[in-house]
Order: C-alpha cells, then sequence, then structure tokens
C-alpha cells in the first residue's frame, strides 16, 4: 500500500533526525468512515504531520492526543462518532464512527 | 510501537516480505507474524488478513487484537516502453504500484525516456514475464501493437493468477489477436481474461489520458468494482 509506503518511510526519516514520533491508526469504523481501518496518521513532537485518519475532520483532535502519549508514553484509545460530544466539536460531518489508536514510536 | 518493532517491520518490507502486525488493545503490546510465536487463532487470522490484504479485528479468550496486513506492494507489468507507457508509469507508482517495463528494443527502454520509480528490463517478453512470475497481487498490460513482443507476453500472462490482463489495440486489432493466441493453444475461456480494447471507455486521446483509463480499469478490477466487469464484445463484420 502505497500510504504507508510513504508515511513509514517518513517516519522513518523523523526517527533519524532524532524527532519523536506518534503513530495513530484507525482500528475500527462503523458506517460512513472516510479512510478505512489500518489507515495511519503519524504526528512529531515538533507538530508535523503524514498520513490521514479521516477526511480531515479529527485529525486536529488525534494530533493534540498524540502529543499527550508522547509526553506520557501512555497509548491510547480514542472512540469518535456522532453520539459523542466530543465528535460534535471536531465536526465528524460524515456520520460515521471510527476508533483511533494513538501509541508513541519508543 | 517499539522503536524495534518497527525497525523488523520496515525490513521485512524493504525485503519485499509480507508481514502482520498484531496489536492488543487497548495496552498496545505487538506481535509480528509470521516472524513471531503466536497462538493458532490469531496467526490463522493473521494469515486471513493478509490474504485478504485488509484489517481486521479478533477477540481471543476477552483480549482484543487489531491485525493489520503490510504486503508487499501490488506490481504493475507494462509490456512496451512506448509514449503510453512513458504516461503510465508515473501514474502507478504514484497509485502504489512497484512498475516493471519490458522491451527489448534498445531505443525504448532507456533511463532517459523513464526516469524515477521503475524497472527497465529489455528481455524478450515471454523471457521477463516469466521470470517476473506474475502472481495474483499483478497487473499486466501489453501496449507495443508488435504481435512480435505483446503475444509472448500474453501466453505467459493469460497462464499466470495476475488479476489484470490488458492489451492496447482497436476491436479488430483484438480479434486477430485473439485467433494467434487460440493458434497457440490458448482457450477461449483463458483469453477471454483479455480486457481490450485496454482500458475504461473514457474516450481517452492522449497518451496521459489512455494511461488514466488503464489505471481506472486496474483498480476497478483490483478493487471488484461493476465497472472492471465487461460486457462481452459484439460480433465483428468480416470485411
Amino acid at each position: 500500500m502505497s500510504d504507508q509506503d510513504d508515511i513509514f518511510s517518513t517516519v522513518a526519516g523523523w526517527m533519524a533526525e532524532g524527532e519523536t514520533v506518534a503513530l495513530a491508526t484507525v482500528v475500527e469504523t462503523w458506517g460512513s468512515s472516510p479512510r478505512p481501518a489500518g489507515s495511519q496518521l503519524a504526528v512529531t513532537a515538533s507538530g508535523k504531520l503524514a498520513g490521514s485518519v479521516s477526511g480531515g475532520c479529527i485529525e486536529g483532535a488525534v494530533a493534540e492526543v498524540a502529543q499527550k502519549t508522547m509526553a506520557s508514553g501512555a497509548p491510547q484509545l480514542l472512540d469518535f462518532g456522532i453520539s459523542d460530544e466530543r465528535a460534535w466539536e471536531v465536526g465528524l460531518a460524515c456520520g460515521g464512527k471510527l476508533k483511533v489508536f494513538v501509541e508513541k514510536l519508543a | 510501537m517499539k522503536a524495534e518493532t518497527f525497525a523488523r517491520l520496515q525490513a521485512a518490507r524493504a525485503e519485499g516480505r509480507p508481514v502482520a502486525l498484531l496489536t492488543s488493545l487497548p495496552d498496545g503490546a505487538q506481535l509480528l507474524f509470521p516472524d513471531d510465536t503466536l497462538p493458532p487463532a490469531l496467526a490463522e487470522a493473521a494469515a486471513a488478513a493478509l490474504a485478504a490484504d485488509a484489517a481486521r479485528n479478533l477477540s481471543v479468550e476477552g483480549q482484543e487484537w487489531f491485525i493489520q496486513p503490510h504486503n508487499p506492494p501490488l506490481r504493475l507489468i507494462v509490456v512496451g516502453a512506448v509514449h503510453v507507457a512513458q504516461a503510465l508509469v508515473p501514474m502507478a507508482a504514484g497509485l502504489g504500484y512497484a512498475v516493471t517495463v519490458v522491451d527489448p528494443r534498445r531505443a525504448f527502454a532507456t533511463e532517459e525516456r523513464f526516469s524515477g520509480r521503475v524497472t527497465l528490463v529489455d528481455d524478450w517478453p515471454d523471457e521477463a514475464m516469466a521470470r517476473l512470475a506474475p502472481d495474483t497481487r499483478t497487473a499486466i498490460v501489453t501496449l507495443t501493437h508488435d504481435p512480435k513482443l505483446d503475444d509472448p507476453a500474453l501466453e505467459v500472462a493469460l497462464r499466470s493468477p495476475a488479476f489484470y490482463i490488458g492489451a492496447l489495440g482497436s476491436r479488430k486489432t483484438h480479434a486477430k489477436r485473439l485467433a494467434r493466441l487460440a493458434e497457440a493453444g490458448l482457450t477461449e475461456a483463458e483469453c477471454a481474461r483479455i480486457a481490450a480494447p485496454v482500458g475504461l471507455a473514457i474516450g481517452a486521446v492522449t497518451a496521459p489520458e489512455i494511461a488514466l483509463s488503464v489505471m481506472a480499469e486496474v483498480v476497478a478490477a483490483r478493487r471488484g468494482a461493476a465497472l472492471a466487469k465487461r460486457a462481452p464484445a459484439p460480433a465483428l463484420e468480416e470485411k
């Protein structure tokens, strides 16, 4: 999958440069999610982004959690969905639901 | 993910070896298939995820697992380093395909004409195709218009499990091609696998437009879209 080739080589490059990196992965979807399970977003502590876990609706929220995960080292399993207050905030307009796993590369 | 797991994953991908990453949720413990020793249920699910090329979830004894397959890239073999091939190569590479262009004519398969992510092979198509051994993750497109080059490639392609086989040429050219392939011992059912004229009918005229129509049909075939299923071609009138 070219998506992953690009993201993984980007991540490898960041790590070689000494960046702290977190990886967010869509691990489950329901309804009309724009990106399938396995889609990934990589985030650095310095704020760089590569890839995607949605059509752009939740990347900001996921990146925020990724910063906390990089600071604490603790992985997070996030739920986004239409019934979720947070999803309203970040605007998951597609009406789908998804779970995103966020982990630090360490 | 541990840096060590990431490195193992990257090494397997660099070798072109299919591997699956298994992540236990929500704690994030990870295993690699087939490298690590796994309970049979997990190993079975990992193999299935690789075969389907789709991630899956599994619950084993109350523990949730996320299984992500990492297959080597899909392959596109292009026979004929012609103008359309020049447009096809970067487009296919952008879609994630590892592209090989086969053309024994030295003037065509040159580095100068093809820059970037492509492997150029100047062997005869039948030898090259036999060596490349198309599998279920391979698409093949013949573009030379020359039976001496296209036909031997198609003969190997049609006996392989490639998921897409397309041949450039008009319906009339294709009718003649089918007659030659029948003489070479290929059955009608085998030859029916050839998508010809190649590509979705979007009225493509220029080389990049033809490349777009070809890649659109390759993607449709790969994803099982209805567009990839062709109605049998109407019979051509004898002239």
